[in-house]
């Protein structure tokens, strides 16, 4: 079976005062109808700049996608037309983000957001589309969904707004959501039920999704297939069971490695990965983690090492020591046991 | 009661509550109920120790850091901050005591000055406060904070804005370290920060914590890493303390229903150990402070609520050495 979203190497760029930001620099992945797959990196990484991307949201000036394809159900999304575009958004492809408050509109009851995206992408009749709407809110687990379609998103709390959100994602049954750093803003037993909801629901409906996260907690539960972004590109990718139990880019060791886990007895010291992250808009041809990296060496400042398969297939790094970084860690384990 | 015979502990909270009024009206404006955003609390902090203060957001962390450090008149209960209550002291007497507990918050960028250099910025309360009238000493003192802090003394001409996140919560933490002070409250001063750059500044903190003997309140959302910096936790919920513990003994043997629904609702990272977790979401949403349910407040919520608990709000009972608990379903 073809892949449902197939990214190939995609390059975006923003032109900015104090130079161009290299926000996506090469990245290339793709999703299976149904599956889960997260994108997880650190703030800055361009994880939100690469969902933008694909939706062809990237704002121009000061933004560019410079090159790559992005094959979605078999076309080329960066070849369509803005009135095809317009039509993927919102029913092929469904959307939700950290802040419901900014993607809702404010002076919108919540039943005319959701009728509105089905009158508009399905034509549904308005009678049709209010009788779905409330199908829609009571499928999130919104209770009293006639009286709710009449609030506004004001009047909801930061969790049930989210759930609004999955609704209007999901409304015209589509292939994929994209739900950038949807639970960020929300406390953790809120962030747990929105979860479990667009698993069930995503499930349910055979909806492929991409999670994208800076929280490792909630990829370990919920993804089956992991993209760890640095700098702008994935620097390795593969099942999350590999990515977590046979980590082989220095990045990813170190990353979780320096999560406290909640599951674990208090340490004196957690081990951070030392140093910051480096300034996008001076990227040179070398590995952008080498300054902060325990296995750099000379070739790493001169060449940038391609996501290669290492281990099981899938299981792809771009790092030119990876041999190295699974040797240490079972030296590790070794001298541990 | 918690604390090594004989040491009295630095920070003790009695029934401490504060209560926001809310009012009607533009005119005369009248009094129409309250928001109960702490609501009658007690702990203790030993000397040295960090206690972690947890919950959901609006539960009423910030609120009792804020008491404490006397940034509010608390409308009940006492403070006793080495001995004293300082709970009723007027503003002018509290000179003295703002020199011995500092603050650090969540977001640096918002609680630092963006016209002043990061060295003015540390040097400001120095200054203000005469602790160091020569110029010259106070410009060594504020290099000597940036680089125990971690940061390059270079630092000191640059602007906030030139800084990344992770910088800006250092230079927080030398600001806060200029009063030379014992006690300091710490609220969310990691949860802005990713998580490589969180671990250096949990490692700074607990440092800082050993090399200056220092007391720490440190307020959080984030549990796994309470569970890492805290010896020993309280978990809030609407206003109170539900539960109390050393921080392994909280954690791995949690007994209020709502700690254990808390805990479990946090994804660990490790896929091994999710896919083997039952998972048991607390049902519905906080209500809000300003009818909190009667008797104990997590009643709705609670999978074990039986009808006296709609009745009589639980205190605080010691269920194991140390640990805390209040639920009168707990046995
Ligand atoms: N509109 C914009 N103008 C300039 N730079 C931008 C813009 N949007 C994003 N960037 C830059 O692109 C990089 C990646 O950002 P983003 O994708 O938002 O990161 P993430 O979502 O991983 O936190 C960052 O360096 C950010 O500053
Ligand atoms: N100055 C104030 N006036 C009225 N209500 C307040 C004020 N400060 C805080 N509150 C309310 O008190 C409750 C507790 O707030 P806070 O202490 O900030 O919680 P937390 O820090 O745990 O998120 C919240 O409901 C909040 O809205
Ligand atoms: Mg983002
Ligand atoms: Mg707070």
């Amino acid at each position: 079976m073809p892949p449902l979203l197939e990214v190939r190497d995609l390059h975006t760029e923003f032109r900015t005062g104090a130079g161009v930001v290299r926000a996506v620099d090469g990245i290339s992945y793709t999703v299976d109808p149904g599956e889960t797959v997260a994108i997880v990196g650190e703030s800055g990484s361009g994880k939100s700049v690469e969902a933008l991307s694909i939706m062809r949201l990237i704002p121009n000036p000061p933004g560019r996608i410079v090159s790559g394809e992005v094959l979605f159900d078999g076309r080329d999304l960066r070849k369509l037309p803005e009135e095809e575009m317009r039509a993927v958004r919102g029913r092929d492809i469904g959307m939700v983000f950290q802040e419901p408050m900014t993607s809702l509109n404010p002076v919108l009851t919540i039943g005319r957001q959701i009728t509105e995206t089905l009158e508009q992408h399905q034509g549904a009749t308005r009678e049709d589309a209010e009788k779905r709407a409330i199908e829609l809110l009571e499928m999130v687990g919104i209770a009293d969904s006639r009286r709710r379609l009449r609030q506004y998103p004001h009047q909801l709390s930061g969790g049930m707004r989210q759930r609004v959100m999955i609704a209007v994602a999901l409304a015209c049954n589509p292939k994929l959501i994209i739900a950038d750093e949807p639970t960020t803003a929300l406390d953790v037993t809120i962030q747990a039920q929105i979860l479990e909801l667009m698993k069930s629901l995503t499930q349910r409906l055979g909806v492929a999704q991409i999670i994208i996260t800076h929280n490792l907690g909630v990829v370990a539960r919920y993804a089956s297939r992991v993209n760890v972004m640095y700098a702008g590109r994935i620097v390795e990718a593969g099942t999350a069971e590999a990515i977590y139990h046979d980590p082989r880019h220095p990045y990813t060791v170190a990353l979780l490695k320096s999560v406290p886990r909640l599951d674990q007895p208090r340490r004196a010291r957690l081990d951070p990965v030392e140093g910051s992250p480096p300034d996008l808009t001076k990227l040179d041809g070398g590995c952008a983690f080498r300054p902060r990296c325990r296995f750099a060496v000379d070739k790493c400042a001169t060449a940038y090492p391609r996501l290669e398969t290492v281990g099981e297939p899938g299981h792809l790094a771009a790092c030119f020591r990876s041999g190295e970084v699974a040797a240490a860690r079972e030296n590790t384990r070794e001298s541990a046991a | 009661m918690r604390d090594q015979p004989g040491t009295a502990p630095l920070l003790e909270v009695r029934g401490l509550a504060m209560h926001f009024p809310i009012t009607e009206g533009m005119v005369v404006s009248r009094k129409v109920g309250d928001v109960k955003a702490v609501d009658g609390i007690d702990f203790s902090i030993a000397r040295g120790e960090t206690l972690g203060l947890v919950g959901e957001s609006g539960c009423g962390k910030t609120t009792t850091g804020r008491c404490i450090l006397r940034l509010e008149k608390p409308t009940q209960g006492q403070i006793l901050y080495d001995g004293k209550d300082i709970s009723r002291l007027p503003q002018k007497e509290l000179v003295g005591l703002r020199r011995r507990m500092q603050v650090i918050f969540q977001d640096p960028y918002s609680s630092l000055n963006p016209r002043m250099k990061v060295g003015d910025i540390i040097a400001e309360p120095i200054r203000v406060h005469g602790l160091e009238p020569d110029p010259r000493r106070r410009r060594d003192k504020v290099r000597d904070l940036l680089s125990v802090c971690g940061l390059d003394p270079k630092f000191a001409d640059r602007y906030p804005h030139e800084m990344s996140g992770g910088q800006r919560q250092r230079v927080g933490i030398a600001r806060a370290l200029a009063m030379d002070p014992e006690f300091i409250v710490c609220d969310e001063a990691v949860s802005a920060l990713d998580v490589s750059i969180q671990a250096q500044v949990v490692n700074l903190l607990e440092d800082l914590r050993e090399r200056y003997h220092l007391t720490y309140l440190f307020i959080a959302h984030d549990l796994s890493v309470v569970r890492h910096l805290c010896q020993r936790v309280a978990v809030m919920y609407l206003g109170r303390i539900v539960e109390m513990a050393e921080s392994d003994e909280l954690f791995d043997n949690p007994m209020h229903p709502y700690t254990q629904a808390l805990l479990s609702a946090v994804p660990v990272p490790d896929p091994r150990v999710e896919a083997g977790r039952q998972f048991r979401p607390a049902r519905g949403e906080i209500p809000s402070p300003i009818n909190p349910p009667s008797g104990c407040v997590f009643h709705p919520r609670c999978p074990m609520a039986v009808d006296n608990c709609r009745k009589a709000r639980p205190t605080l009972r010691e269920m194991r050495p140390g640990h805390w608990v209040a639920c009168s379903e707990v046995k």
